[in-house]
């Protein structure tokens, strides 16, 4: 497993995990459904990738980057105050919020637009929903000086204008998705119909663990930063690893960086790891984005994994009061960690979340994005539960900046 | 008739192959059937879509027909039914263009076999590089059903090796490095495509995705097969006769003649 330099150690080195498998299946999820024009690219991908990641040229300009840019190592914080409350074991929250552009995002943006640089590409296109990849994206795009254009459906870019003009502002091209249900999942398609289009220049910077075999694989790598962290600040802090790991889990790409590094451990040294879905309005409501919960296995933008679809195949749409984890689909490798038991997964409602944001406001002095408002909502059921001497890490994946708007329509009152 | 006799059909009067595509219950489902009617004169085979909810493959000519179709109610079991109706109209080889999870929704052999059932001659999986599962092609093979993949510009000669290994029926090679949807021009690397995978299969080899009048059509025709869809959905969105377009299309599928 990987040491990364930022903590001070050796070389940076990006993890050798044990799946994907050569065809990028973790178990039988993952692979590669996408139209032939992708395979070529999609292998393309992979070969630079496998081959940057051996690279210490690569690995030191990633590290450079990830620690003078983006701000890591981040904090793992005790949340004291929120220990006490819940009164069972202690929490600590892995702070990613505090990373530059407000999440976890920019660990693999980086890592991904490095690897455009180093291909060649001087385009790189990308999905959005909330508008949180999409700036980090841009972001990345305006540090290397490339062009960059941003998917996201319309029904978005009207809920989130501030991010269409920070997207604007560092000189992307955000283009409004009108097609299906004008959210993430269409603003994925239409992404991928652009690199299919523009293949040969282009560079299609995915933004969580789904989509085609490399992408589950890379993104993952990348988001291991945050486990592998972890680890070594647990040793630091406690001289062991942490009881239970918990996350939110959209597409799932902040849960498996934190995850990973702990997944593969014998089953006696692994903590309990618990990826927490979005209930939104309630799993029997049929208005909800948890695809392990509630989904069934299928193939959404190249990836076989728990999905959310009708009757007839047609994928429904997902629901949370979260645009980060409002998608209908989950990261082939949190599907396999789910059928083997490595990792347990729960879900809470848009309710529960909103108490959970509140929360941690209110005892820690940190507005939550609401993704990770989902975390800290389940967290209230597992903590209390759990002994004094026990140890929690919540990833705290991104901050609330982008939520308080919403946050305000649907709390005012209450406050 | 077979797929190679409609084929064999066209090389004997000196054209390739026209394969009509509609998208199942588009504009409704009457209008659809009308459609068919109305190609199945210029049609050596046709190719039925059905309608899904990401065609991640499609333009947005295409993609606005799916999803009129859906909104209307057009449902797998409404496709099998107008797969039967069609049948009944014409021996005609019938194609019919799935993306995958409507058959995972279904399970894989159910769906076959009803559609076999059906009368639907093969299937063309646009999101289903066949490697990926070999047992599903097999197993659509098996129930008697023949199985279409595509090929692209972007294609290696090493990939369409891999692919045509699986492929039976015909193969169908992208015109452009793109999605479905007319052009005016097709780029000239069609042809340097359709001779790559010649050099690799015995099959006939249908050119689709921008074929929209004479002068794409004749740079398709360098094939075997042309498969025109857009340009028909177009038509009928603007509730224009499809007859005139066909008619022109047709022309343009005698390679030797002056265009």
């Amino acid at each position: 497993m990987g040491a990364w330099r930022l903590l001070g150690v050796k070389m940076l080195r990006l993890p050798d995990f044990p799946l994907p498998n050569g065809r990028g299946r973790f178990g039988p999820y993952g692979g590669r459904y996408v139209p032939e024009t992708l395979i070529p690219a999609l292998e393309e991908v992979e070969a630079a990738y496998l081959e940057a990641k051996k690279d210490p040229a690569f690995l030191e300009e990633l590290e450079h980057y990830l620690r003078t840019f983006a701000g890591r190592p981040t904090p793992l914080f005790h949340a004291k105050r929120l220990s006490a409350y819940w009164g069972g074991a202690q929490v600590y929250l892995k702070r990613e919020d505090l990373l530059h552009t407000g999440a976890h995002k920019i660990n693999n943006t980086l890592g991904q637009a490095l690897l455009a640089r180093r291909m060649g590409k001087k385009r790189v296109i990308a999905e959005t929903g909330a508008g949180q990849h999409g700036v980090s994206v841009a972001t990345v795009a305006a540090l290397f000086g490339m062009e960059c254009v941003v998917y996201m459906g319309e029904e978005d870019v009207r809920r989130q204008a501030l991010n269409v003009f920070r997207m604007k502002l560092l000189g992307a091209e955000v283009r409004p998705v009108a097609a299906g249900s004008r959210t993430l999942k269409d603003a994925t398609n239409e992404a991928i119909r652009d690199w299919i289009t523009h293949v040969r220049t282009t560079f299609y910077i995915l933004g969580s663990v789904v989509g085609p075999h490399p992408y589950p694989m890379m993104v993952r790598d990348f988001q291991s930063v945050i486990g592998e962290e972890v680890k070594r600040q647990s040793l630091e802090l406690f001289g062991r690893y942490p009881d239970a790991l918990i996350a939110a889990v959209g597409g799932g790409s902040n849960a498996i960086g934190l995850f990973a590094p702990f997944a593969y451990l014998p089953e006696g040294e692994r903590p309990r790891l618990i990826g927490v879905e979005a209930a939104g309005e309630g799993l029997s409501t049929g208005r909800h984005a948890a695809s392990i919960g509630a989904g069934k296995r299928g193939v959404l933008h190249g990836s076989y994994m728990y999905l959310l679809y009708d009757h007839d195949g047609q994928i429904t749409p997902a629901h949370s009061v979260s645009a980060g984890l409002d998608y209908p689909g989950v990261g082939p490798e949190h599907s396999y960690y789910a059928d083997a038991g490595i990792a347990e997964y729960a879900s809470v409602t848009d309710e529960e979340a909103l108490e959970g944001f509140k929360l941690l406001a209110r005892l820690e002095g940190i507005i939550p994005a609401l993704e990770s408002a989902h975390a800290i909502a389940h967290a209230a059921k597992v903590v209390p539960e759990m002994g004094k001497d026990q140890i929690v890490v919540i990833n705290l994946s991104g901050r609330g900046d982008k939520d308080v708007t919403e946050a305000m329509r649907l709390l005012g009152g209450e406050l | 008739m077979t797929t190679k006799e409609a084929f064999a059909k066209a090389k004997e009067e000196g054209r390739a192959a026209l394969i009509p595509y509609l998208t199942a219950g588009f504009p409704s489902r009457e209008g659809f059937l009308e459609a068919v009617k109305e190609v199945l004169p210029f049609a050596d085979l046709l190719e039925i879509g059905l309608p899904y909810s990401d065609p991640l493959g499609d333009g947005p000519v295409i993609q606005r027909a799916s999803e009129v179709a859906l909104r209307k109610g057009m449902s797998v079991q409404g496709v099998l039914e107008l797969v039967k109706e069609v049948r009944a109209l014409t021996d005609k080889p019938l194609f019919l263009m799935t993306y995958l999870n409507p058959v995972l929704a279904w399970g894989p052999e159910r769906f076959f076999s009803l559609f076999k059932g059906a009368g639907a001659t093969g299937l063309i999986l646009p999101d289903l590089p066949p490697d990926e599962d070999p047992a599903l092609v097999r197993l659509a093979q098996e129930i008697g059903l023949e199985t279409v993949f595509l090929l692209a510009p972007t294609s290696t000669d090493r990939r369409i090796e891999t692919v045509v290994r699986y492929a039976t029926g015909f193969v169908y090679a992208v015109s452009v490095t793109g999605v479905t949807g007319e052009r005016e021009r097709l780029p000239e690397e069609v042809r340097d495509l359709v001779g790559r995978i010649r050099a690799k299969t015995p099959l006939p080899v249908a050119v689709g995705f921008g074929v929209s009048g004479r002068a794409t059509a004749a740079q398709a025709a360098v094939a075997d097969g042309v498969v025109v869809g857009s340009a028909l959905i177009r038509a009928l969105e603007r509730e224009e006769p499809l007859s005139p377009l066909l008619a022109e299309i047709r022309e343009g599928l005698y390679p030797k003649e002056p265009v």
